[in-house]
């Protein structure tokens, strides 16, 4: 549920109140409902190369309105700024003004979507600066756009083109509701794998997935998303919440696996489960993890060691048994739970920044392992989320925390779920080692 | 469960030892009692029986009474258990064949107990249940009842299961004050209304509280077990040291995550509340004699070698091979045979809870085995004197030539086989859940163990139950 606060304030009175006494005006943001269509209103394709055009072509095919001149006082309901052909910062002048005259014109939830090329593949100094120069500038007008417009970039990496499956793939999911809380962020395609759905309301069917910590939470929501998404679930966590799991998996269709993922056998159990129950296993998404804070100067062995051994320890573990498995070899994909205090760091969480920090770092290490037999392998980093754990957090303390975002508000566990649903899609299949942040730009360690 | 998935080779082939049970229950027939029984089983004509696998279980952990459960219900702890099994199992919608469980202490609104249980669970509401009820047998009896369905090819699924509350327990009005208000309810003017309430008296108002006493003895079960007891001389120390295995093995059980695939938590509990980790003989030595005072220096039963009361639940999935086969299921254990006896204890022929020694060397004879060709021993730990007991009475050369119509003795077993993940005494006893424990226990022991000499790992469970009753049941590794 949005929050209180948010509910009250986005419409009406509440609203009427908040502006004029300047206080935080979230919106309550559009969110994936089955049936939705990916956008509403026109979708504004700005850019003179080949690139754009081609893509442009293509947003056509989806039955998309699309425009490639903005036509004055039209609601739009997003921006595709193709910046994929800058040679030196002078060149970003033109195609960002012209967009910057259609921002007024941005309908409640639109978007903003930059597709340009990685810095690091630049062939001289001043296209690296056009390319890095795109990252600041998304950045930026991802925290001046309003009303729950979010603004999130494509990168291109290698070979990867405008119209590449996983460009395709990323563009979608940033149109649609799927990302409402993903906003100020990158996704860098690096090859042309992947493949679109033939459905895109079953982007996952006929994939067997594994959901960890799937009792409780985000774990949960991850598995009702997937299980939306058309997957059957094999959902684990630890004995002691089994109860919650069983109503987890009996909502999902799932089967319900208690095991402690720490335990040395942990991955083949996994694999052997998938596979005698469900006949394969495609995707594994390494959500379960604990905290144990304490300033570090206040930090025992068990405190660190429990957090290093199921937040990081674990997937290593499981990652190991998977990657040597034969039954792990058909476009297989390995989602991470990361946390945005892995990135800019947070007061008491040494251990589990550490941890999450892990995880990225083992993301990025295993993307060319996995990717020799056609898989990838991502993190996703929530930032404050509302869940059970930060419903915990004394309420100003909470409150403080939910707004120091560019959408003023907390993300739902749906949020992450959406994001790490899309990354364990075949449309997501040229994408991988990355970290997507799912914080709504958080503020902090941005 | 899974051990890596492999199948034994050509485990559908039941040649050689592995018997035919319509086959086998042919000639024996040597007890009288089971005669009858058998007989009507077997003819000329025989059908070729399918196998009934157990795929697997589901529990709660035990609680004691007055505990964790005291405001769970049993169809809320039925229903609990059926869910974490069709999590297990991802068995969500699907119409099983029949689900079949009970409850010893029942309330009368509870006539269709396993049915809204099934309705309440994540089953397709298209399963039909229904209850049975055979005291502390009766999850054993729903095991063997749904069993013999899949074997006769009746039904291809089925969940076989138990509950019980003594925290949630009936309480009835007094026989007084239930004749005056049936009549009170037949009577149809204000006079005879009247006249019907003249006759309630202050002594009706007191309600009846439930009792596990023997209606026609009025003894207690534990006054019962332990005249038996001192019957077969059975020491404290004995009986304490069956107590301190039973903890022990079970708290080890658990360290080791045997319970991981067995048993799901309900309300805060993860372990058998029951359960002491850190219990020991010296502990064990000081509680004083709680039943057969009267005994004097042969009073030995304590509340440490006795189970308390106690609330929980159990289910157990059984299937035939082609369902659990097309459902991608594991097939842990088969049932092959059981066997059911009872004994005159009201005339003081036996003790309440022997009617096990008479059904075991029945069951084993009609399938042609010995104990010693029984790789595990389940037998239900009501009191560690009615194990005791009963392996006393087999061990008696006396017993067996003139109760069991043998030679000698029936025989001794190997301790070390018995009860080995822990039983009754440390896990508690909800009377209708210790048949679905045990039978999912043991099917998972056997399946690990697979096979023993060429043949496949067995296993023998005994449960004693009120009215001099017992079942008893050989289970097979697939």
């Amino acid at each position: 549920m949005t929050d209180k606060y948010t509910q009250m304030v986005s419409k009406g009175f509440g609203r009427d109140i908040a502006k004029k006494l300047g206080l935080p005006q979230p919106v309550v943001l559009r969110r994936h409902q089955p049936g939705q269509p990916l956008i509403t209103g026109p979708v504004l394709v700005q850019g003179t190369g080949s690139g754009a055009d081609e893509l442009a072509s293509i947003l056509l095919s989806w039955d998309l309105d699309v425009r490639r001149h903005a036509v004055p006082k039209e609601k739009l309901g997003a921006i595709i700024l193709v910046l994929d052909e800058l040679v030196h910062p002078q060149d970003l002048a033109k195609p960002v003004l012209t967009a910057a005259a259609s921002l007024r014109d941005l309908a409640p939830n639109s978007r903003v979507i930059t597709v340009s090329r990685t810095a690091a593949d630049a062939a001289d100094p001043a296209a690296a600066a056009a390319r890095q120069g795109v990252d600041g500038l998304l950045r930026s007008l991802a925290k001046e756009l309003r009303a729950g417009a979010t603004a999130n970039g494509i990168l291109l990496a290698g070979v990867a083109l405008t119209t590449s499956t996983s460009t395709l793939g990323a563009l979608r999911f940033f149109l649609s509701g799927r990302s409402a809380f993903v906003d100020g962020q990158f996704l860098t395609v690096s090859s042309a794998e992947g493949q679109l759905p033939a459905d895109p309301e079953k982007p996952l069917a006929g994939k067997v997935a594994v959901v960890t910590g799937a009792a409780r939470g985000i774990g949960a929501a991850i598995a009702r998303t997937l299980y939306r998404d058309g997957a059957t679930l094999l959902l684990v966590d630890i004995p002691a919440a089994g109860d919650h799991l069983a109503a987890v998996a009996n909502e999902v269709h799932g089967t319900a696996l208690q095991l402690d993922i720490s335990r040395a056998d942990a991955g083949l159990r996994i694999i052997d489960h998938a596979v005698e129950r469900h006949g394969r296993l495609d995707i594994v998404i390494h959500n379960a993890g604990i905290t144990r804070d304490k300033l570090l100067a206040n930090m025992d062995e068990g405190r660190w060691n429990s957090v290093i051994a199921v937040n990081i320890a674990a997937q290593l573990r499981i990652n190991e048994a998977l990657l040597a498995s034969g039954h792990f070899r058909s476009s297989p994909r390995i989602v991470s739970v990361a946390s945005t205090s892995g990135i800019a760091g947070n007061r008491g969480q040494t251990n589990y920044a550490a941890s999450k920090g892990g995880v990225m770092g083992m993301v990025q290490a295993t993307a060319p392992l996995i990717g020799r037999h056609g898989g990838s392998i991502n993190a996703v980093a929530p930032g404050f989320i509302e869940t059970e754990m930060t419903a915990k957090i004394p309420f100003a303390t909470r409150e403080v925390a939910r707004r120091l975002n560019s959408l003023q508000q907390g993300g739902q566990p749906g949020d992450v779920a959406e994001a790490i649903a899309f990354l364990a899609s075949d449309a997501a299949g040229g994408i991988s080692g990355e970290v997507l942040r799912v914080c709504g730009q958080n503020l902090v360690g941005a | 469960m899974s051990v890596n998935g492999q199948s034994a080779p050509g485990p559908k082939e039941s040649t050689g030892p592995v018997r035919n049970p319509a086959e086998s229950t042919a000639a024996p027939a040597a007890t009288p009692a089971a005669a009858p029984a058998a007989g009507a089983a077997t003819g000329s004509a025989a059908p070729q029986l399918r196998r009934a696998v157990i795929v697997g279980g589901n529990r709660i952990p035990f609680a004691r009474t007055g505990g964790a459960y005291t405001k769970s219900s049993n169809q809320d702890m039925l229903t609990a258990a059926l869910d974490g099994l069709i999590a297990r199992f991802g068995l969500q919608d699907e119409r099983i064949g029949e689900v079949g469980a009970g409850a010893v202490l029942k309330h009368s609104r509870d006539f269709n107990l396993t049915r809204e249980a099934v309705l309440g669970s994540a089953l397709s509401a298209e399963t039909p249940a229904y209850d049975l009820q055979q005291a502390c047998a009766t999850g054993l009896e729903t095991v063997l009842g749904l069993a013999n369905k899949i074997k006769l090819g009746q039904i291809e699924s089925a969940i076989a299961g138990g509950v019980d509350s003594a925290s949630d327990a009936p309480i009835a009005v007094s026989e007084g004050l239930r004749e005056v208000l049936l009549d009170l309810n037949r009577a149809r003017t204000l006079p005879q209304r009247l006249q019907v309430l003249s006759r309630l008296r202050p002594r009706d108002l007191t309600p009846d509280a439930p009792n596990t006493g023997e209606p026609r003895t009025g003894l207690s079960m534990g006054e019962h077990q332990a005249l038996t007891t001192a019957q077969w001389k059975i020491t404290r120390e004995a009986q304490d040291e069956l107590a301190f295995n039973s903890h022990r093995n079970l708290s080890a059980a658990y360290d080791a995550g045997f319970f991981d695939d067995l048993l799901t938590p309900y309300r805060g509990l993860t372990r058998d509340s029951n359960l002491r980790a850190d219990t020991s003989l010296e502990k064990l030595a000081t509680l004083k004699p709680v039943f057969g005072k009267n005994l004097g220096s042969a009073a030995t039963m304590t509340a440490g070698n006795s189970t308390p009361l106690t609330d929980g639940a159990s289910t157990v999935l059984l299937a035939s091979e082609e369902w659990a086969d097309a459902h991608d299921l594991p097939k842990l254990a088969t049932v092959v045979d059981g066997e059911a006896a009872a004994v005159d204890f009201v005339h003081g022929k036996d003790g309440l809870l022997m009617a096990p020694a008479f059904a075991v060397p029945r069951l084993l004879a009609r399938n042609g085995l010995s104990l010693d060709d029984i790789d595990f021993f389940e037998i239900h730990e009501a009191f560690a004197g009615t194990v005791l007991s009963t392996l006393a009475a087999w061990e008696d050369e006396e017993f067996g030539r003139t109760r069991l119509g043998l030679d000698g003795a029936f025989g001794s077993i190997d301790r070390s086989k018995l009860n080995v993940n822990g039983s009754s005494l440390a896990a508690g006893h909800p009377f209708a859940a210790t048949g679905g424990r045990i039978v999912a226990s043991l099917a998972k022991m056997l399946h690990a163990r697979g096979r023993v000499d060429g043949r496949p790992a067995r296993g023998l469970i005994s449960i004693c139950a009120a009215g001099g009753q017992g079942v008893v049941a050989i289970l097979e590794a697939h």
